[in-house]
């Protein structure tokens, strides 16, 4: 069935609509909000925290507002970025920089491709820290471009061209 | 519009990162609609992020879909306990109170009413055995006093033997001379019809004159048998006539019931 066709049937309330949206987007989501708090018990609470809030939000998602992958991305990194500025990760506020995220991508550890995904590493092959470092406040922390160029002193142009590059080293790592 | 310069601008990218502004978003949302070669680019793009980002998870489980839609009637059934539980024990113990002592007032009521029908018993029951103390004495003073003149021996005994109009019947009559009283035993009279009551008159016989001592009502076996009258005459007989009621000014002969002499 058409992705667009079944966000329709979850706005109208189906629940089915809804099931198989979360099947091909859930994981993704729990992936972002794993990179932000590096906790696997908090990630799939705040997982299903953020399922639970699009569920009851489902009528104000609106495809001129982007895409419908989009619209999770970014409801997923402020619950998680929310959760790590609460009082149970105060402690680890320090570490709420660009390195932070850096690291999460750079990590190679545990990495246990599953059956029908790539492994991470094969993913990052290749990517320089640069990429990482754009990737992560783009996608993972939602900054805007005029954002990134400021925390990473670089012009607004670059930002768009540089974060280009990376996202086609990813493709061409996906053969996408 | 130099399709493949506006994909190389990298815009395409900040899109699926939501890091573009309203207008910019409609602007790629149009031209995606108008080209399929950005859509398809776009699509691309995303796939690339759907890869790195389920990459990610590491293969960590996400949460089963029951836990963000709960379906099974489990969870409906869990709702309406909670209201149960909110109502406090206070509550019963009140409500118990109350019926308790609801219970008790009627019972309690119950017990009063039987005890005043009780009371009410006895009160009658007093009563009637004043009413038979009291009717006792008079008949025991009756008694005493018809007792006394049988006994006092100015008493002359009078037997007044049955006539005509009634050959069983009798009656007798107690003359004390010196109190010039009569009691008029009418044991052996039958009783009057309705409308009819006896005479006693008190009899002279040269030449017969007739004097009326009284009226007996009442005579039978459930009214008096005793009648105390006064005798002022020299009375040489009495008679028992039957009269209508309330008596006659002369007896009437014809039914002269009984009679006797004062002679012995």
């Amino acid at each position: 069935m058409d992705t667009n066709t079944l966000i329709t049937q979850f706005q109208n309330g189906s629940v089915q609509a809804f099931e198989k949206l979360y099947e091909m987007y859930g994981q993704n989501i729990l992936g972002v909000i794993n990179v932000i708090l590096k906790d696997e018990v908090r990630s799939q609470e705040i997982c299903q925290d953020v399922f639970v809030k699009v569920w009851k939000n489902a009528s104000q998602y609106n495809a001129s507002k982007g895409r419908f992958f989009t619209w999770l991305l970014n409801i997923a990194r402020n619950a998680a970025i929310d959760e790590l500025r609460s009082k149970s990760h105060k402690q680890q506020q320090k570490n709420l920089s660009t390195d932070y995220f850096v690291d999460i991508l750079e990590t190679e550890e545990a990495d246990a491709p599953s059956l029908d995904s790539i492994g991470l590493s094969k993913i990052l092959d290749g990517l320089k820290a640069k990429c990482r470092e754009i990737i992560s406040l783009l996608y993972f922390k939602g900054y805007t471009q005029k954002e990134v160029s400021e925390t990473l002193d670089i012009p607004l142009g670059t930002v768009k061209t540089r974060n280009r590059n990376c996202i086609a080293q990813i493709r061409k790592n996906c053969d996408l | 519009m130099d399709i493949e310069k506006y994909i190389a601008s990298g815009i395409l990218e900040l899109y699926v990162a939501g890091s573009l502004s309203e207008s910019e978003n409609l602007e790629v949302l149009h031209n995606a609609q108008q080209y399929p070669r950005i859509q398809e680019e776009i699509e691309k793009i995303e796939q690339a992020l759907l890869q790195l980002t389920e990459a990610s998870s590491r293969n960590l489980e996400k949460p089963s879909f029951e836990t963000i839609v709960p379906t099974t009637p489990e969870s409906t059934k869990v709702i309406p306990l909670k209201p149960e539980r909110k109502t406090p024990w206070t509550t019963y113990v009140g409500w118990a109170a109350a019926l308790f002592f609801g219970v008790g007032l009627f019972w309690m009521y119950n017990q009063n009413q039987d005890l005043e029908n009780t009371i009410k018993v006895t009160e009658q029951n007093i009563q009637i055995l004043n009413d038979s103390v009291s009717s006792l004495e008079t008949a025991v003073t009756d008694t005493q006093k018809v007792l006394q003149m049988l006994r006092d021996q100015n008493t002359k005994v009078v037997d007044l033997g049955g006539q005509t109009a009634a050959p069983e019947a009798y009656a007798k009559v107690y003359w004390n001379q010196e109190t010039q009283k009569v009691i008029v035993d009418t044991e052996g009279l039958p009783e009057p019809p309705d409308g009819y009551d006896y005479q006693i008159w008190s009899l002279t016989l040269e030449p017969l004159t007739p004097t009326s001592l009284g009226v007996l009502s009442d005579v039978g076996q459930d009214g008096e048998q005793l009648f105390e009258l006064a005798n002022t005459n020299a009375s040489e007989a009495f008679g028992i006539t039957l009269e209508p009621d309330g008596g006659s000014e002369t007896p009437t002969l014809e039914q002269l019931y009984t009679l006797g002499t004062t002679a012995p």
